[in-house]
This record gives C-alpha cells, sequence and structure tokens, in this order.
C-alpha cells in the first residue's frame, strides 16, 4: 500500500507492506537510522519517536496509523546547524556512554520539557521510566535533562 | 464507527480492529494473532476519545487513552480506582497510544482495566450493525482473551453508575516498571448511614473464577466499615482465587499479595467514601 508520511517537516510517500511498523519505514526506507530497533516488544524505548509532540514507541505503531501525525525523529531535533537544548545536555553532563538509548531518551526529554519545562527529577525519572539505559547511566541522563530545563530559551522555540 | 462495523462485517472473522496498537501488534508479532486484515480506527480517537460526567454516571469512550485516563480531573475526584490503575499500567510512553476499549477488549487475565471496571460495576457498550446493547462486566469478560464482543461489533463505551457517599481503590504488586502484575486488586465500596451498601471486589492475574469476587463482596454489605472487616473480605478473596506458580512468583506469594492488597484497597475505598461524606 502506499503511504505518505510527513517526517521532520518533509513529506515521504513510499509503497510498503500494511503491515510495515514505523521503526522499520524510517530506518529502511527513508535511511533514518538514529531511530533504534531493540526489543521490539514496547520494553526498552530505543525506538521512541515522536507523533504529533509525543513520544511513542515506534516498533509498536504501523507506518500507515503514524501518516495521520507529524513525526518527528532524532535527526530533526537539530534545526539550522544549532543542537536542541536537550542534545547540549547530553553532551554537558555526559548523558551517553554507548549510545543505543540516547535517540529516544533525548524525544521524550524533548516531549517533557514542551510540556512541563521546570520538571522535578521525579518528574524527569517517571518521564523515562519506560526506557532502558543498559549502560545504567540514568543518573547522568536525569541530569543532562535538567540541564537542558535550565538552559533552554522559549525565544528560540525550544 | 458505522463504516469501522460494515467492514467489520464485510470482511468477515479475519478482520480486527486495531485501536492503539499496544496489545494487538505484540500479539501479532509472537502469531498468536494473524488476522487477514487490520481496521485502522485511530482516526476514531477524536470521537471516541472522551470522559464525561452524565446523568449520575461516568461514560468513557472506547479510544480514551491511557494518559487521558490518568490526567482525568473527573476520575480523580470520583472514580479515583482508574487514576490508581492508571499510574502502574505499563509506562508514560505506552499510555501514550494505548487506550482502554483496546484493553478490555485483549481481555488479558492480568489486566488492570478489567479489574478496575469490575469493580466499580462498569457497563460495556457494544455497537453492532443492529444498534448497541449494554452489557456488565461479568458477561463482558469471558475469560482469557475472550470477550462478550462479537465479530462485527465494537466496544464502544464504558458506563460506571456514580453513588453518592462512594470510594474506590487499586493496587498492584509488580517486579518492575511496565511488567505485569504478580497480583493486583481493586475495591469500591459505598455507604449510607455509616454502613456498606454496595461492594465491589476484583482481582487481576490470580486466577480468580470470575471477574468480580461474590465472596468478599458478601462479607461487606451491610456491615460497618472496619479494619476487621476488611481482613475478612480478604480472606474470602484470597479464598476465592487460584494463582498458578511462574517467574513472578509461587502460587502461596501471590495469594498472600491478594489479599494484602484487597485489604489495602478496601481501606483506601472507604476512606474515600468517607471523604466524599465530609
Amino acid at each position: 500500500m502506499q503511504v505518505t508520511l510527513m517526517v521532520n517537516d518533509t513529506e515521504y510517500t513510499r509503497d510498503v507492506e500494511p503491515r510495515m511498523l514505523l521503526v522499520h519505514f524510517l530506518r529502511d526506507e527513508l535511511g533514518l537510522t538514529g531511530t533504534h530497533w531493540g526489543c521490539d516488544t514496547s520494553n526498552c524505548g530505543t525506538c521512541v519517536v515522536l507523533m504529533d509532540g509525543e513520544p511513542v514507541k515506534s516498533c509498536t505503531v504501523l507506518a500507515a496509523t503514524a501518516s495521520r501525525y507529524a513525526v518527528r525523529t532524532v535527526e530533526g531535533m537539530e534545526v539550522d546547524g544549532r543542537l536542541d537544548p536537550v542534545q547540549r545536555g547530553f553532551t554537558e553532563e555526559h548523558g551517553l556512554q554507548c549510545g543505543f538509548c540516547t535517540p529516544g531518551m533525548m524525544l521524550t526529554a524533548r516531549a517533557l520539557l514542551d510540556r512541563n519545562p521546570h520538571p522535578t527529577d521525579a518528574e524527569i525519572r517517571e518521564a523515562i521510566s519506560g526506557q532502558i539505559c543498559r549502560c545504567t547511566g540514568y543518573a547522568t541522563i536525569v541530569r543532562s535533562i535538567r540541564w537542558a530545563a535550565e538552559h533552554s530559551n522559549p525565544e528560540l522555540g525550544n | 464507527m458505522d463504516n469501522a462495523i460494515e467492514l467489520l462485517s464485510e470482511l468477515g472473522p479475519e478482520a480486527r480492529l486495531l485501536a492503539g496498537g499496544h496489545s494487538l501488534l505484540p500479539m501479532m508479532k509472537l502469531r498468536l494473532a494473524s488476522p487477514e486484515y487490520l481496521i485502522d480506527i485511530d482516526p476514531l480517537a477524536d470521537e471516541l476519545g472522551y470522559v464525561a460526567e452524565h446523568d449520575h454516571e461516568v461514560r468513557i469512550g472506547a479510544m480514551t487513552r491511557h494518559r487521558e485516563l490518568l490526567e482525568s480531573e473527573l476520575l480523580r475526584r470520583r472514580l479515583a480506582i482508574f487514576t490508581d490503575a492508571e499510574r502502574v499500567i505499563a509506562d508514560p510512553v505506552v499510555r501514550n497510544r494505548g487506550t482502554i476499549g483496546g484493553a478490555l477488549c485483549q481481555a488479558d487475565p492480568s489486566e488492570d482495566l478489567v479489574a478496575a471496571c469490575a469493580a466499580v460495576g462498569g457497563q460495556m457498550v457494544i455497537r453492532g450493525l443492529a444498534g448497541e446493547r449494554v452489557v456488565g462486566m461479568r458477561e463482558f469478560y469471558r475469560g482469557p482473551y475472550r470477550t462478550a464482543v462479537g465479530a462485527a461489533e465494537m466496544l464502544v463505551e464504558i458506563r460506571v453508575r456514580l453513588a453518592d457517599d462512594s470510594g474506590s481503590a487499586y493496587e498492584k504488586v509488580d517486579r518492575r516498571v511496565g511488567d505485569w502484575a504478580v497480583a493486583a486488586a481493586g475495591a469500591a465500596v459505598s455507604l449510607v448511614k455509616g454502613r456498606i451498601a454496595a461492594a465491589g471486589i476484583a482481582l487481576a492475574a490470580v486466577g480468580a473464577r470470575e471477574v468480580t469476587c461474590a465472596e468478599a463482596e458478601e462479607v461487606l454489605v451491610g456491615q460497618s466499615p472496619s479494619d476487621e472487616l476488611f481482613a475478612r473480605a480478604a480472606r474470602a478473596a484470597q479464598a476465592a482465587c487460584h494463582p498458578v506458580a511462574d517467574q513472578r512468583g509461587s502460587a502461596e506469594y501471590k495469594r498472600h499479595v491478594a489479599g494484602v492488597l484487597t485489604e489495602r484497597t478496601l481501606r483506601r475505598a472507604a476512606a474515600r467514601a468517607r471523604a466524599e461524606q465530609g
């Protein structure tokens, strides 16, 4: 079937199997391999992308369903050469070790800060509770998100 | 809605509705479900996504997502069992997609919302080509993965009657965020002149024969709430469940947890009922 998706503000039309999952559409059809494919059971959260600004596990959404939404992946976080404050936070506070969980963590963080610009550490931990860092680097991930909250500039739209 | 039901009817039993996808897609990956056709009802999320008070009743649209249930002020105030349950269902990202209708129709024996709806006496509105019918949870839930919803039918709404001076609560023990329950319990009580006029007890994940536990409910009705009474109801609930030993614990442990959670949720439901009286 033909599906048309809006990903990072660009429209893509592809002929795919109806059963194709969003994560595979992004990785295999569009080459956007920043979205990782981890457990494939909606547990690990490494495949998280935003649909209309809300984090979803793209291994458990059909590409066809996603065609009704604006999809944002980690590749769409940087705008005009400027890193998102969340990306800068992960750099400043060493929020990644192996990096496998990082894209999903950052997108969930972006959605959290869009709704709640000044979250408590408890709120940050709750927000990422559906995502697994197998390096167990949660303390620095929480610090990275807090850094982003403290260094966001609302005038820049982030 | 009618379009979806017509498609179900045309395509026959090999067609399935896909709501939030967080039960059916995992089942398909495991090859436990292999529908020929999927009817994506995500476009009905606006029409069937609501929590509203109507004529002494709370009405919940079947496409209401877990997150909307968790954030509903109306539920927190009048049917806190849903707020309690949603806090411990899956994780925040999964809650963005999964729907109450999808969860109920999946009818997993560990499903929290089946127990929550049963404890508060939820009525399920099922729609087919000929119109709507309304069934209680005892009729709706036909055992693991089986419901009263027919091949060309769709669950469209959940209704819960609101009683004065009532309270409800839910609690579960799980091993980690997002895991299925070791055991879980939901309780609802309504008070009249300091006595329990009606009670609902529902257990999840412990092999309860029926979706509500009549033996425990009978202990409560007509009595004044007390810790001693709640302990007796919990013993009745424990006697009525048949947990199976697995990696989440022994049968004995699960039965113990079911009893503890029954007592705790009864205490909290009664406290909430008294606060409403207050």
